[in-house]
């Protein structure tokens, strides 16, 4: 298959990007190109132009400044996965993109794209939950930063206006103690999450100081699981405790399809979720 | 000196270094001065009344030079039909047009033709074409469609019933349930497959309007009978003037055997506008336009003495055919399905009932294995069911059960006659590799202690009948081809060797096979040996790889002209060494006279005198060239053992294969490595289909599973390394004792993982569960148990 | 509307007016003639179009042309030396490493990728690197075997 015609522009700058976007009627931005370029390919989508932004520079790159560690929104996956400065400040972030696809989509494939298409079955959202990040989108009105839980907001869609572009998002550097998991039940014929759990807790002699659990692939945006981690502040998240608080997950119109009933794949949930925590558990604890 | 030997090492492929090196030439890979792009209009529905058809957007798209509909094939006045080639008594035969006319009855049938000067605007138009449909209610389901009321594809087809056929002794089965003292059932559903060779479909087709003739490179697995299918019943040009090229093939599995009617709409187009007309499938269209494979609902059960000896074995089929009866559809769940259901058992009475049904899908036809898969898995599924009901352990009711060395020819009550087998050395030795006590040792152990995953053991002795086939048998059966092939041979005056094969190879490695042989028994090395295939304006007739017969038919056919050529240097020898013809022999690449190794002529002396042509004997031609022309006096039966071992999460029902043995019995060995290869890549596809892959239609016939992104194929992180082996037993009714290796793991292979996984779970009284064992199946199965 | 791009193409620049939507795989293939790079699906998950991007796998099928633009690229076409193998495209022919050759470009492609990050992958590692690339014909075992040979003897 074949993309439809569209007029090519391409964006030297965030601004320019804005302008554009502004300026051309029914216009897609393209990035890696692994989210949009196939959907073109199967005419799914059929934009009039398309804004090539995959060279602004200032868009690219990992960089820590204090407690936040900085992502550009066309860092690839395969960056993000081998940067030494990730696997140290946010482990979860570099373990979840390094299970995105296989290694030749991770070159091509963004961080912005990624969630910008805020696919139910992708492997970031749900990870940026977890850890708390900050999106910063840069549009005509100007600059503004939605936390990840205000990101996404339906399937498929997300509190970036067809007029903005992402910038880069802000990860917390993880507290020391933290330990952090990633978890894929991987589709077999897609690569996509059925189920991906992003887990991440602090211990703090030997007990736990903060917690957090995120799903992909259940629902039509990421779960933030708080009503499986509300209960684990305090305790020392033995097997015990994190067999008994992973069956209050709940899930409202779990996703469901051919592959994975919905309640397939909430009970794949509470097993993922339990061994993500229990591996951050360990890595904390390590 | 004696040579070394060349039949039964691993000579590297010739095939490969252009493979290697992007220089090998696929037929998407070719382009033409001045050639135009096919694009095809595609029914999105399963069962639908076609109305009208406006081509005015499409024709308006820059770059658009045509758009024709069934209304202009028809006005053309060509044949129009895509036929199928296996007629069974009584069997319904709908015509198969070239486009859908009136009604299209399933999504993919074609409805319009755009031509374009580029592919990009080919697609462009073929958006454009509107078409006016009718949507009627489909069906999917092969039994479902049998039950009143489904909807009906074809008014001359009630109930959707292409064919109702019957093998074996009803009366003798029943009586042998009736004093059994076991009987074990399973109800069973064989899931559809895409077969998915990595190379789409695709055609060029070049119209010589002077010669009045059309040159088709495609992807073909057997060029000739495409040639015959497209001038009997399709274009209507005499098959002389057709040339069928295939150049390299990306793999077919059986999808590359069928005639399509894509293929012939390219060469039409390039006809109507006397152009170069290229059509290249895109994976989707591929996927729901190539035949399916399998898609079978089977009842069967097996009835057993107070022994563990099989009393009876039957079987009740609903086989898919599709929305047409596509080429060699009607065969493959009847003679190559039917006729297997005595697997490697000595059974008394078998009787085997298949329906072959109408369904609103795409058509289905022979993939890798044919019906032999599905008997099969039948048969091993069953043999598991049994030990499971008799408390026999799996490998002792199989051995129990063996035909008996001593016992061959053995004839099955289900019509072939073994001709040689020796199935409990191949058992044994899989058990051994295994480590098989050990692994059930550590079954019970984990089920004991309750940690780490279910482990799991699976054996599938398996049995195909291949080197498909005699012909006056086939004939018999209602094949409209014989399946013999043929071999010319033409020695060059220098004593290199070309060899013409009909044999069209598609991955297999004939060339390098082909050339052994020739090198063997001429004494010659292999680089003296070229092998010509797959053009029909170079290759007499040929039937073409499929059925793994390329070597024993293929083969064998070359054998038979190289035993003409040797006739004649023998003679031509006699002759210069004046000694009796009788009393010359050809050895080491040399004609002597028995007993005198002085009194020799070599190779090359004979070849350049029978060129020379100085001095023959009286009234023999010149040149040294035969065509040879074998016709198989039987099948062929390769036979072994696999053994699955399968880990089982116990919380999500994840399936991992974490070892495959395999122990096969292919007769002789010409090329060990590439024979391995046939039979890992045999494995992972029967691995996929036990654990992955499946055709998906919802209950109205829309393709559920169309692209890659929900049909899932084996991959290298799926699957583990294989570890194989074999026995050698030779198949005793063809010349170089060979059997056949191209279907023989993904006939073993499904029922083997299948049988692993249900053993896994048995102790939570699980007994059959269906392909392919999704994790969440499994996860239900375990959740429920014998309740499943 | 076309778009003029330049790029390096096996150690060759090449100039040409492309439509925007033309994709990377159908500018090597239709444009520079070079066919061994070959499409197998349409949704990046076959990786028979696999191409080294400077130096990174990449699936030709999802990339446009115009996204190439000053890029240098490697098919399987440039991977051989001054007429020796590279030690992938050798050890895939020593061991079997392919049957119907169509996946094959893409393959050795995906393998030179993991031979230059990771020199010596044990078996886990190869099958992981390879699981975008779909091989239909040798059920992969001989694949494995090919790219540990290739590392052996160092094919980074």
């Amino acid at each position: 298959m074949v993309p439809s015609a569209f007029d090519f522009h391409r964006a030297g700058s965030v601004d320019e990007a804005i302008e554009l976007l502004g300026r051309l009627p029914d216009a897609k931005l393209l990035a890696g190109g692994h989210s949009l370029i196939p959907m073109m390919k199967l005419r799914l989508a059929q934009p009039g132009a398309v804004i090539d932004i995959g060279r602004i520079q200032e868009l690219s790159g990992v960089c820590r400044d204090g407690d936040v560690v900085s992502v550009g929104a066309l860092t690839r996956h395969g960056e993000i996965a081998a940067s030494e400065e990730l696997r140290a400040s946010c482990p979860l972030l570099a373990e979840a993109a390094g299970k995105i696809g296989d290694p030749a989509v991770r070159n091509r494939g963004t961080l912005g794209g990624n969630i910008a298409h805020a696919d139910p079955a992708s492997d970031l959202p749900a990870v940026l939950i977890a850890v708390g990040a900050v999106v910063h989108l840069a549009g005509p009105e100007g600059r503004r930063q939605v936390a990840a839980r205000d990101f996404f907001v339906d399937l498929l869609t997300t509190a970036l206006d067809p007029a903005e572009v992402i910038t880069r998002v802000d990860f917390p550097v993880a507290a020391p103690g933290t330990g952090q998991a990633y978890l894929k039940h991987e589709h077999p014929a897609s690569g996509y999450a059925v189920v991906g759990a992003a887990a991440s807790v602090t211990l703090s002699g030997g007990r736990c100081t903060a917690a957090s659990l995120a799903f992909n692939g259940i629902s039509a945006v990421p779960h933030a699981a708080d009503e499986v981690v509300s209960g684990l502040v305090g305790g020392t998240l033995d097997d015990a405790s994190l067999a008994s608080v992973s069956s209050l997950l709940s899930v409202r119109d779990p996703l469901g399809d051919v592959h994975a009933s919905g309640e397939y794949r909430v009970e794949l949930a509470r097993v993922y979720g339990r061994r993500a925590l229990a591996s951050a558990r360990d890595r904390a604890s390590g | 000196m004696t040579r070394n030997r060349v039949i039964g090492t691993s000579v590297k492929r010739r095939e490969d270094p252009d493979l290697i090196t992007g220089r090998g030439r696929y037929t998407d890979d070719l382009t033409r001065p001045g050639m135009l792009h096919l694009a095809i209009v595609r029914s999105p529905y399963a069962h639908a009344v076609v109305g009208r058809i406006d081509a005015t957007r499409a024709l308006e798209v820059p770059g658009v030079v045509a758009v024709y509909t069934a209304a202009d094939l028809e006005a053309s006045g060509i044949p129009g039909v895509v036929p199928t080639a296996w007629l069974l008594p009584d069997l319904k035969t709908p015509p198969h047009p070239l486009l859908a006319k009136d009604r299209v009855r399933y999504v993919g049938d074609g409805v319009a033709l755009v031509v374009a000067d580029s592919r990009y605007s080919a697609r462009d138009g073929a958006d454009l074409v509107e078409v006016d449909y009718e949507p009627l209610q489909g069906v999917s389901n092969p039994r479902k469609a049998t039950e009143a009321g489904a909807p009906q594809l074809f008014d001359e087809a009630p109930g959707n019933i292409a064919f109702d056929w019957e093998l074996g002794d009803a009366e003798a089965t029943d009586r042998a349930f009736e004093g059994a003292a076991t009987v074990a059932k399973v109800a069973l559903r064989n899931n559809r497959l895409i077969p998915h060779a990595v190379e789409p479909r695709a055609a060029l087709a070049e119209w010589d309007r002077s010669a009045g003739s059309v040159t088709i490179h495609m992807t073909s697995q057997n060029p000739h009978v495409h040639r015959l299918l497209m001038s009997l019943a399709s274009l209507g040009l005499p098959e002389h003037k057709i040339r069928i090229v295939a150049p390299e093939v990306g793999g077919g599995f059986g999808s590359k055997i069928h005639h399509y009617p894509d293929e012939a709409l390219a060469a039409w187009c390039a006809m109507q506008l006397d152009r170069p007309v290229k059509w290249t499938a895109t994976r989707s269209e591929t996927n729901m336009t190539d035949a399916h494979g399998r898609d079978h609902v089977t009842e069967a059960e097996i009835a057993l003495d107070e022994d563990g000896r099989i009393v009876g074995l039957r079987a009740n089929t609903w086989a898919a055919m599709g929305a047409y009866l596509s080429t060699f559809a009607p065969a493959v769940p009847t003679y190559l399905h039917g006729t297997l259901l005595s697997g490697q058992y000595a059974i008394p009475a078998i009787h085997v009932h298949v329906f072959g049904v109408f369904t609103s899908t795409t058509p289905v036809d022979a993939y890798r294995g044919a019906g032999r898969p599905e008997a099969t898995y039948i048969v091993e599924r069953l043999l598991d069911r049994a030990a499971d009901e008799t408390g026999l352990d799996a490998a002792e009711i199989r051995r129990r059960n063996f035909v008996p060395p001593d016992a061959f020819p053995f004839q099955t009550q289900v019509a072939l006659a073994y001709d040689s087998g020796n199935y409990a050395p191949a058992l044994d030795r899989a058990l051994e590799m295994a480590g098989y006590d050990d692994l059930l040792a550590e079954q019970s152990r984990r089920r004991a202690d309750g940690d780490g995953p279910l482990l799991g053991v699976g054996l599938s002795s398996y049995i195909e009948a291949c080197g498909i086939a005699p012909s006056q048998v086939v004939g018999s059966l209602g094949a409209q081809a014989g399946l013999w092939e043929s071999a010319k041979i033409r020695v060059h005056p220098t004593g290199s060797v070309t060899v013409y094969t009909g044999s069209s190879a598609h991955g297999q490695g004939h060339e390098t096979t082909f050339s052994q042989i020739v090198a063997e028994k001429l004494g010659l090395d292999v680089d003296q040996v070229d092998v010509v295939h797959g053009d029909t304006r170079e290759v007499q007739f040929g039937m073409g790889t499929y059925g793994s017969r390329s070597a024993a038919v293929g083969g064998s056919a070359i054998v038979t002209g190289l035993d003409k050529v040797i006739a004649k240097g023998r003679r031509i020898a006699a002759h210069m060494l004046e000694a009796a013809t009788e009393d010359v022999v050809f050895e080491d690449g040399a004609f002597q006279v028995k007993g005198v190794p002085d009194r020799a002529k070599a190779w090359g002396e004979v070849v350049l005198a029978a060129y020379l042509a100085h001095d023959l004997p009286e009234e023999m031609e010149p040149g040294l060239e035969a065509t040879s022309f074998y016709n198989p006096s039987n099948f062929t039966y390769p036979f072994g053992t696999h053994v699955a071992v399968v880990e089982i999460d116990r919380e999500t029902g994840v399936v991992r294969l974490v070892r495959y043995v395999a122990v096969d019995d292919v007769g002789n060995v010409i090329n060990p490595m590439i024979v391995d290869g046939q039979i890992h890549g045999g494995i992972a596809q029967g691995v996929g289909q036990a654990l992955w892959e499946e055709a998906v239609y919802d209950d109205d016939g829309q393709l559920l599973t169309g692209t890659m992104l929900d049909y899932a194929l084996p991959r290298a992180h799926n699957l583990p390394s294989y570890e194989l082996d074999r026995t050698v037993t030779p198949c005793p009714h063809n010349p170089l004792g060979v059997k056949g290796v191209g279907e023989a793991g993904a006939i073993a292979s499904p029922a083997a993982v299948v049988n692993a996984v249900v053993d896994a779970l048995f102790h939570l009284g699980v007994r059959h569960l269906d392909m392919p064992l999704t994790p969440e199946k499994v996860w239900r199965a375990m959740k429920e148990g014998g309740r499943s | 509307m076309s778009y003029h791009v330049q790029l390096e193409v096996n150690g060759r620049r090449h100039e040409r007016e492309v439509e925007p939507r033309m994709l990377l795989v159908h500018f090597l293939r239709e444009e520079l003639g070079l066919t061994g790079t070959n499409v197998g699906c349409e949704t990046s998950l076959c990786g028979a179009c696999t191409v080294l991007v400077d130096g990174a796998a990449v699936k030709s099928c999802t990339q446009l042309a115009v996204q190439a633009d000053g890029a240098s690229i490697t098919t399987i076409e440039g991977l051989a030396t001054n007429g020796e193998l590279h030690a992938l495209q050798q050890a895939f022919w020593d061991l079997h490493g392919l049957q119907c050759g169509y996946c094959t470009p893409g393959m050795i492609l995906a393998a030179a990728d993991l031979l230059e990050r990771n020199p010596d992958p044990d078996d886990g590692e190869i099958r992981e690197a390879l699981k975008g690339n779909v091989c239909r014909c040798t059920g992969y075992h001989n694949i494995v075997r090919a790219v540990r040979r290739a590392a052996e003897g160092g094919a980074a």
